[in-house]
């Protein structure tokens, strides 16, 4: 049995059907491994009694998961129209610029990855930048070069 | 108007997510109250509170509740599933009633469960919303340790990055560990919701609402507020406005009162050039509109709709083909797949829309789009293509010659839109996976 397998058990328990626990599995998984590999596939199928191709059937269709590697910081710029409208392509250049690469692209010594998405659900306090899943609002481009040294220093 | 707090009554001066601070405050009566009540009686106090459903479709709540077969007229379990997957762009009121009112939200769900006689809740909440779901489950656990739960399972399901899940048959598909792609109605989820079984799918807001409806009475909130539109809304009001952010007030407030009272007005000594008053897949209001009050009849009948309670304001440096493209690319990114008009409606209408903005296109395009729009329109499984086409054909409706003049020459703010530059999801959907040799 995975490594995983004692956990997800857990997450079926929850609820009447099994199949339910796929998106709390497959989080789980990504938050162990940090992308959903091959491996991290099988192992959440095993759990769900599902195939490992089901399981990446779902995981494509939703935004937060990772079919790739990911930098070890995560920084996503929303650049939907409340944050457009107040400059949220200023902070995504200020991004751009201060970690070298451009959106949808990781660092070349694979610390931050930066991507755009869409609204975060913070309109009022834009812009929204989402570091590490927690929310950083009311940005603008001065905020990023302090956050772009945090993300530096650990 | 004045501010009217209701759903978030008492949080200016209490920390409500404290389950004693909120207990305090009178909470928990209104569960007591609901629990001593029949039922029937407690769907009967939201019918004649008119409360109408505050996700964006604006339904009678109560008769959606009515809509559910007791127990003894079905085989299978009741399903409470309520609706936090809040990812209108510009709605961010629901994020505020979980981290803010969490009790209040969970023991609406309570006393809707009663009403329902179901056993089962499950909360949907959008997989980004962490702070949220952590509140949430704090929240869950004192009541759970109050003793509160009277036998109810409440689940709190976590999304994972799908607008589409918001709607309610996708929302469905997506707890049932799916991929979130709508279902087509009939049958209805009061029917056959999830696991075929009848479930009421409400929305946060409403759910937090119940609470005060039946601490006060239905007759009493119903005096609240135009008759079409019962009660209060927390407005979510973001854009070009000083002070962005989520103001409770009663329906019926107008958007120049929310916007210049509440808002601040316009920064930077710019001009209010149009309004979404309803998150951004409704149609458009130009400034002799705002005099508009935000109720259900008065906004349909300036040719919008009151949608999510979302307003976002734009001021005169926004070019409106931009804000076209770059809501269009929305709706194309999120756009499920499932029905042909949407999945390939959108990705024309983002086509045409670069086009008309990069001051490539003709009149024949300009055509083409309004074409596709109307095709799209009432074609597609779900709302989501209507979401795509009625903003942007109300663009074009009421900035005619803003439209016309990129197809004369190119964009005329020439580089001065504060929508220039933009970078949409869409255009980055395959990110570069890590370089070779960096640690994954």
């Amino acid at each position: 049995m995975s490594a995983l397998y004692d956990e997800i058990r857990d997450l079926v328990a929850l609820y009447p059907e099994a199949r339910s626990a796929t998106l709390p599995a497959l989080r789980l998984a990504q938050e162990r491994y940090g992308w959903l590999s091959p491996e991290a596939f099988r192992e959440v199928a095993e759990g769900l009694g599902e195939t490992p191709a089901y399981c990446m059937a779902v995981a494509s269709f939703y935004d937060m998961f990772h079919l790739e590697p990911i930098g070890t910081h995560l920084v996503e710029v929303c650049t939907n129209v409340s944050c457009a409208l107040i400059g949220a392509q200023q902070v995504l250049e200020a991004f751009e610029s201060g970690l070298g690469v451009h959106a949808g692209e990781t660092t070349p010594d694979g610390n931050v990855t930066l991507r755009t998405v869409e609204c975060a659900g913070g309109c009022g306090y834009g812009t929204v930048v989402v570091v590490d899943h927690r929310y950083r609002e009311h940005l603008k481009a001065e905020d990023v070069p302090a956050i772009v040294e945090e993300l530096r220093a650990g | 108007m004045p501010a009217r707090s209701i759903v978030l009554a008492g949080a200016d001066e209490r920390d409500l997510t404290k389950f004693d601070e909120y207990r305090a405050a009178g909470g928990f009566s209104a569960l007591a109250k609901a629990r001593a009540m029949e039922p029937q009686a407690v769907i009967d106090e939201v019918l004649a509170s008119s409360l109408r459903g505050r996700g964006g479709a604006f339904f009678a709540t109560g008769r959606k509740a009515s809509f559910i077969p007791k127990p003894d007229q079905t085989p299978k379990p009741i399903y409470l599933v309520i609706n936090a997957d809040e990812s209108e762009p510009g709605t961010f009121k629901d994020r505020e009633i979980m981290l803010r009112v969490p009790h209040r939200f969970l023991e609406g769900a309570l006393i809707t469960a009663h009403a329902i006689q179901s056993k089962n809740v499950f909360i949907y909440i959008r997989g980004e919303y962490l702070a949220e779901f952590e509140v949430l489950r704090a929240a869950l656990d004192e009541i759970r340790a109050a003793d509160l739960l009277a036998g109810v399972t409440v689940v709190l399901h976590r999304g994972a990055g799908a607008y589409i899940c918001g709607e309610e048959t996708a929302l469905l598909e997506s707890l049932e560990g799916k991929r979130g792609q709508p279902r087509s109605k009939p049958p209805f989820p009061a029917i056959s919701g999830v696991y075929a079984s009848p479930t009421l799918v409400n929305n946060v807001e409403t759910i937090a609402t119940v609470t005060p409806i039946i601490e006060m009475g239905g007759a009493e909130y119903a005096k609240i507020g135009p008759q079409d539109s019962t009660g209060s809304r927390v407005f979510s009001l973001s854009g070009n406005v000083a002070n962005g952010g989520n103001y409770e007030l009663e329906n019926g407030t107008t958007l120049r009162e929310l916007i210049y009272d509440f808002g601040g007005g316009i920064p930077n000594g710019r001009e209010l050039k149009a309004v979404i008053p309803g998150g951004s897949s409704v149609p458009v209001l130009t400034p002799d509109q705002i005099d508009t009050p935000l109720s259900y009849d008065a906004l349909a009948e300036a040719g919008t709709m009151f949608g999510s309670g979302a307003i976002i304001v734009i001021d005169d440096r926004a070019c409106m083909v931009q804000l076209g493209l770059r809501v269009a690319q929305f709706y194309m990114h999120e756009s499920c797949g499932k029905c042909t008009p949407c999945r390939e409606g959108t990705r024309w209408m983002v086509q045409i829309l670069h086009k008309i903005e990069d001051g490539d296109a003709s009149q024949a395009d300009l055509d083409l789009l309004l074409d596709v729009c109307d095709r799209i329109l009432g074609k597609c499984l779900c709302p989501l293509g209507d979401a795509a086409a009625m903003p942007v054909a109300s663009y074009i409706d009421r900035f005619r010659d803003e439209f016309q003049a990129h197809l004369d020459g190119g964009c005329p703010m020439d580089g001065a839109s504060s929508l220039d530059n933009l970078f949409a999801p869409v255009d980055q959907h395959h990110h570069d996976p890590v370089p070779d040799g960096a640690p994954a």
